[in-house]
C-alpha cells in the first residue's frame, strides 16, 4: 500500500504545478469589466465589439456584466467595473457628480417606440407619446387595454416613468392598478414575451423589438413612431480611479476601450449592425453626426436630452482623457453658435 | 459589504414588525399560492405513493427511478414547459392561465410532486409491512388496510409535506416564468428578491430573504413540535 503513496503524491504534484502555470497564463493577460445595460447585451453587439477590441488589444480580456441600467451604475460604484456604457443621462449626471465617472462619450443612439397588438383596442396610432399613454391609461380602466412597465429602474423604465410624469401621472401609484398597469419587473425580451401573449402595449428600445421581432419572438406592431420624446442615446463613462471606492479600476484600459467605441471602425460597424438581419441598423453612430452636425434636427435633440450643462462630459469631469475629445455646444450648429457669440 | 449586509438585517426586522402592507400582501400571497400546491400535490401523491409502496406491477420500478430522478428538476426547466403549454398558442392557450397565481399553484405542485412521492413511499415501505398482512388477516379490506399503514407513516408523510411545501415555497424559476411577477398580481416573495437585485436595492433583497428563511424555519419547527406531542 506504502509504494503508491509515493506515486500519488508525484500525481498530485505534477497537477498543482500544471493549475498553476495555466492560471498564470490567464493572469498575464490585463482584464476590462465593463458594466452595461440588456438591451446592448441580447442584441449581440457587445460580443462583436469584444471580438474586435481584443483583436487590437490581444492582452486585454474584455468581460462585459449586462444589468439594468441602475444596477449596471451600481455596479461600478461599487467598484466591481473599470467602465459603463448605458442610457440614462439623469443618471449618468448624478455618477459623474458623484464623483465616481469621468470622460463620458456619446456613442450611439436610437428610439424608443411604444409597441402593441395590430388591432390597437386603445387607438393610439398617430398620436404623440405622451397622450398614447394616457389614451392606454383611459382604455385600460375601461378594460379595454393592458400596460405592461419593465418595473426594474432600467433605462428603458426611467423614460417611461418620465413620459408618465409628462402626462400628469405618476407611475409609482399606477402599478397599484393591477387590472390594467402590471408592473413586470424584468428586461425587456421578457417584458415583451408577456406583451405580447397578453396582447398588451409597452415601450421598447428599437434595438430590442427588431431583434425579438425578427426571431418570431412577438408579432407586436410599433404604434408610436420614434421621435423627439423618445430619444435613447448610449454613452460611456470610464470610472474614476481617483474616488476612495474605485481604487482598483484599470483606468488605462477603460479609456482604450472608450477611444475604441468612438473610432471611425466601431462607429462604421455600428451603422452596419443589423442591416443584413433587419432591414436597418439597431444602434446609429452618433460620434461623426455631432462633430460634423450631419443632421442638426437630430443633433439638436441629442444636445437637449443627452447633454449635460451644455457639453458631453463636464470639464471638470475629463481626466486624462488620451486621444478623447468632447463637444459642447459651440462644436453644434452655427446657428447655436451665433447665438451664443452674439 | 459587511454593513450592506448588517444594514440588510436590521432591516428585514424593521419589515417585519413595521406592517408594510406591501410586503405583507406578497407574504400571504406567497403562503396562499405555495399552500394550495402542496395541498394539490398531496392530493394525487398520497394515491400513488401507496400503489407504488404495497403493489407489485409491471415497470414499477421504472416508474419510481423516474420520480427519483425528478427530485432535482431544474425550476426554470418546468417553468419553460409550463410556459409552452399555457401561451396563447400553445395546447392549454385556451384556459388563460399564463400570468395568474392558479398557473404558479399548478405549476409548484407538479415540482413537488417527485418529493411528495418518493418521501411518503418510502416512509410506507420503512413500516413493517406484516403489518398490512395482519391488518389483512383480521379481516379488514384494502383500503382500511392502507389507511393503517398511512397511519403508521404518518411522520414520514408529514415530513415529506414540508420538504414540499418549502421547496415550492422557496422556489423561482417556476413563479417568475408562468407568474411573470407581476405587482399586485403574482409578485412572491422569491421573485420580488430577484427584482429588487435588479434594481440593485440590496438591502431590502436581504430584508425579504431573511423574511423567507424565517417563514421555512418557523412553519417547519412548529409542525415538528406537533409532531413530536
Amino acid at each position: 500500500m506504502k509504494k503508491y503513496y509515493g506515486i500519488i503524491l508525484v500525481v498530485i504534484a505534477v497537477l498543482a504545478v500544471g493549475i498553476a502555470a495555466w492560471a498564470l497564463t490567464i493572469q498575464e493577460k490585463e482584464l476590462l469589466v465593463v458594466s452595461t445595460t440588456t438591451s446592448l447585451y441580447e442584441t449581440g453587439l457587445l460580443d462583436v465589439l469584444d471580438h474586435e477590441f481584443e483583436k487590437i488589444y490581444s492582452n486585454i480580456n474584455v468581460t462585459f456584466i449586462s444589468q439594468g441600467t441602475g444596477l449596471a451604475i451600481k455596479t461600478a460604484q461599487g467598484g466591481d467595473a473599470d467602465m459603463i456604457v448605458v442610457h440614462d443621462p439623469a443618471r449618468e449626471k448624478a455618477f459623474l457628480e458623484g464623483g465616481y465617472g469621468v470622460n463620458r462619450k456619446i456613442i450611439a443612439y436610437n428610439y424608443f417606440v411604444v409597441v402593441g397588438p395590430a388591432e390597437d383596442p386603445a387607438g393610439v396610432r398617430g398620436l404623440d407619446p405622451v397622450n398614447a399613454l394616457l389614451a392606454i391609461r383611459d382604455a385600460g380602466r375601461e378594460g379595454n387595454a393592458l400596460w405592461v412597465s419593465r418595473g426594474d429602474d432600467s433605462g428603458t423604465h426611467a423614460k417611461e416613468k418620465r413620459l408618465w410624469i409628462a402626462g400628469g401621472e405618476d407611475a409609482s401609484e399606477l402599478r397599484d392598478e393591477s387590472d390594467w398597469y402590471w408592473e413586470r419587473g424584468s428586461g425587456m425580451t421578457a417584458t415583451l414575451a408577456m406583451v405580447n401573449e397578453k396582447r398588451g402595449y409597452t415601450i421598447c428600445d428599437m434595438g430590442s423589438y427588431l431583434n425579438n421581432y425578427a426571431s418570431g419572438a412577438i408579432d407586436l406592431e410599433i404604434v408610436v413612431e420614434a421621435g423627439k420624446d423618445t430619444l435613447n442615446v448610449y454613452s460611456a463613462i470610464a470610472c474614476d480611479p481617483r474616488h476612495p471606492d474605485l481604487k482598483n479600476v484599470i483606468f488605462n484600459n477603460a479609456i482604450k476601450f472608450i477611444e475604441f467605441l468612438v473610432s471611425d471602425q466601431v462607429q462604421d460597424i455600428l451603422a452596419d449592425f443589423g442591416i443584413a438581419e433587419f432591414g436597418q441598423p439597431l444602434f446609429n453612430p452618433a460620434v461623426e453626426l455631432l462633430e460634423e452636425n450631419t443632421d442638426p434636427t437630430i443633433v439638436s435633440w441629442i444636445r437637449d436630452f443627452a447633454f449635460i450643462d451644455g457639453t458631453e462630459c463636464p470639464t471638470d469631469k475629463r481626466y486624462e482623457a488620451g486621444d478623447l475629445s468632447f463637444l459642447k455646444i459651440a462644436a453644434l450648429p452655427t446657428m447655436i453658435r451665433r447665438e451664443i457669440f452674439n | 459589504m459587511t454593513a450592506e449586509i448588517v444594514d440588510g438585517i436590521i432591516k428585514a426586522f424593521q419589515l417585519l414588525f413595521s406592517l408594510d402592507p406591501t410586503v405583507y400582501t406578497i407574504v400571504f400571497r406567497s403562503l396562499y399560492i405555495s399552500g394550495l400546491a402542496t395541498a394539490m400535490a398531496t392530493l394525487w401523491s398520497l394515491p400513488i405513493a401507496v400503489i407504488l409502496a404495497m403493489k407489485n406491477f409491471y415497470a414499477k420500478n421504472f416508474i419510481r427511478s423516474s420520480f427519483n430522478a425528478f427530485l432535482g428538476m431544474p425550476t426554470v426547466v418546468l417553468g419553460l414547459v409550463l410556459f409552452l403549454l399555457f401561451k396563447r398558442t400553445g395546447p392549454f392557450g385556451i384556459f388563460e392561465l399564463l400570468f395568474t397565481p392558479l398557473a404558479i399553484s399548478l405549476g409548484q405542485a407538479i415540482l413537488i410532486t417527485p418529493i411528495l412521492v418518493s418521501f411518503i413511499t418510502s416512509a410506507i415501505e420503512s413500516i413493517n409491512m406484516e403489518l398490512r398482512d395482519l391488518a389483512k388477516t383480521l379481516g379488514s379490506t384494502e383500503i382500511q388496510a392502507s389507511t393503517a399503514i398511512l397511519r403508521e407513516a404518518a411522520g414520514g408523510v408529514t415530513l415529506a409535506v414540508i420538504a414540499g411545501f418549502n421547496r415550492a415555497f422557496a422556489e423561482l424559476g417556476v413563479a417568475m416564468m408562468i407568474g411573470g411577477n407581476v405587482h399586485g398580481r403574482t409578485r412572491l416573495l422569491t421573485t420580488a428578491i430577484a427584482l429588487e437585485i435588479n434594481r440593485a436595492d440590496i438591502e431590502f433583497s436581504i430584508a425579504l430573504g431573511v423574511i423567507l428563511l424565517a417563514i421555512v424555519y418557523a412553519i417547519t419547527i412548529t409542525i415538528n413540535y406537533l409532531r413530536r406531542r
